[in-house]
């Protein structure tokens, strides 16, 4: 029943991933990213772990989604106001996407079907257990990644600051 | 898995979401007679007796009206945005415990549809998705004003989701726990949540106003600036679901206000009751005290709309961002300092 639900929506995960490229309007783009995220939520709950699939719910596609899908909407991009590629940058672009696509299937070849992983605490990723390993263990790298994302904040309103000052 | 037990959650599905349309429905002919009462007016009186059928009038009125796509707008998203408002106005009953299981021919019923240990997230999340569908339509109607309206959604939804986040954290130092059942089992007979948290519940129902675009804060909708706001394209019963997804948004997070701090079907004197009514009537008891702590709630909605007149977008952005997450903060930290002292001595 699991795997079954696995294969199904791993199978969504990559279509709207792939949609997410190749729809022409960027926010059908981002609509598409929404829903590839829908899908993650999925996963990290068959995975059992629901803090991070809850989180993920509320941080990517309730916030930063919502912001994208603003900005792109004050932007108000469509195919007149597209810019012209120059010959230059579409060559660049067809050697990296091939150079993407040689590691991807060196790496496809050499991977072999792994025997399913077994957790050891299943119950790792519950709101509780998730705590205290992350205010135990792993205290310090918690504590310092989020003085770090405080200073980002920080200095995002700086830069804001003083365009409002010199304006 | 049991088929009973499908059965049974099925039946609960189907019953709260029947409830949570007829609140809806009952709450706009509420609206306007509130409006009537406060400016000294009748109100809706002509369907039925005091204009009680009033609301079906309005529904068939709905659906009859011709239905308009506008040529330029973006025909799918067009249709997509009124239902994705509806469906995310919807799912967030699914985690209130609407009371305490009930002996139902000689069967315990869970009055909850689910008990996931992350409720109180759920809700959270359910809460940050909604604006999708006014965004969605706002952009898709390829109308300046629907789309400035959009734009205001998304800014006002994003800025209050941080003081209401922050405000919960305040109360879930207290509780303990993300689950709902377990936060109400906790405030029983008058050991309510509001009693320690004031302040936490003040900021959370500000933001609630904010997050249902309700009146004080219903700038995406403001009608002397934007028209209609994101609905000025659409007609018909599309223009219905929008209005409709507002009204089962005030039901729901009444629902939530009244859980978290409420207490919700707690009520004093509720073990005399539970001793000398019985396994069945008692808890439908307490539901039916948990269903008028929440027509309270939204008469309370109803009674700001007509009272307090619509903040300026500045003056939303400051309170917002300069009043309510500074105070949200500090709330936490004196939950947490008082806790820490009670724990210690």
């Amino acid at each position: 029943m699991s795997t079954q639900v696995f294969y199904f929506v791993a199978t969504l995960s990559i279509l709207f991933s792939l949609m997410v490229i190749f729809a022409k309007n960027p926010i059908h783009s981002v609509l598409y990213l929404i829903l590839t995220f829908f899908t993650f939520t999925v996963h990290y709950v068959l995975l059992n772990a629901q803090f991070l699939a809850v989180v993920n719910f509320i941080v990517y596609m309730g916030a930063i989604m919502v912001l994208f899908l603003f900005v792109l909407m004050l932007l108000n991009l469509n195919k007149d106001t597209e810019p012209s590629k120059s010959p230059l940058i579409k060559i660049v672009g067809v050697i990296a996407g091939g150079c993407l696509i040689v590691t991807l299937i060196g790496s496809l070849k050499a991977a072999s079907i792994s025997s399913p992983l077994i957790l050891k605490n299943p119950g790792l990723g519950l709101v509780e257990n998730l705590g205290k390993e992350l205010f135990g263990p792993f205290l310090l790298p918690f504590e310092l990644s989020s003085l770090l994302l405080l200073a980002a904040m920080v200095g995002a309103v700086l830069l804001s600051k003083r365009d409002e000052v010199e304006a | 898995m049991d088929t009973g037990f499908i059965i049974e959650k099925f039946i609960l599905v189907v019953v709260i979401f029947a409830i949570s349309l007829v609140i809806a429905m009952y709450s706009t002919y509420a609206e306007r007679k509130v409006a009537a009462f406060l400016q000294d007016r009748l109100g809706p009186d002509r369907a039925g007796p005091f204009g009680i059928l009033q609301p079906l009038a309005d529904g068939v009125k709905m659906f009859m009206k011709e239905e308009i796509i506008p040529t330029t707008s973006n025909r799918w998203l067009f249709i997509v945005g009124p239902g994705l408002a509806l469906l995310c106005a919807c799912i967030g009953t699914a985690v209130i415990p609407w009371g305490t299981p009930v002996l139902i021919a000689g069967k315990t019923v869970s009055l909850q549809v689910t008990d996931i240990n992350v409720g109180v997230l759920y809700i959270f999340g359910v809460v940050s998705l909604g604006v999708y569908g006014v965004m969605i339509g706002g952009w898709a109607s390829n109308n300046k004003y629907s789309l400035l309206s959009a734009i205001r959604a998304a800014s006002q939804n994003i800025s209050y989701e941080i003081a209401m986040g922050l405000s919960i954290i305040a109360l879930l130092l207290m509780t303990n726990t993300l689950s709902l059942k377990e936060i109400v089992a906790q405030q029983h007979g008058l050991n309510w949540n509001v009693w320690y948290q004031p302040l936490g519940f003040l900021i959370f129902m500000v933001c609630s106003f904010a997050e249902t675009n309700r009146a004080p804060f219903d700038l995406p909708e403001c009608e002397t600036e934007l028209i209609g706001g994101y609905h000025t394209e659409y007609s018909s019963m599309k223009l219905g679901f929008y209005l409709f997804a507002e009204y089962i948004n005030m039901f729901v997070s009444s629902a939530v206000m009244a859980t978290l701090y409420f207490g919700g079907y707690n009520y004093p004197g509720m073990d005399w009751i539970a001793a000398h009514w019985g396994p069945t009537w008692a808890p439908l008891f307490g539901t039916a005290i948990f269903f008028g702590k929440i027509v309270f709630f939204i008469f309370f909605f109803m009674w700001v709309r007509w009272t307090i007149p619509r903040f300026r977008y500045d003056q939303l952005m400051n309170l917002g961002w300069k009043g309510l997450i500074p105070l949200a903060i500090a709330n936490i930290i004196i939950t947490g300092i008082v806790i820490a002292i009670i724990e210690k001595f």
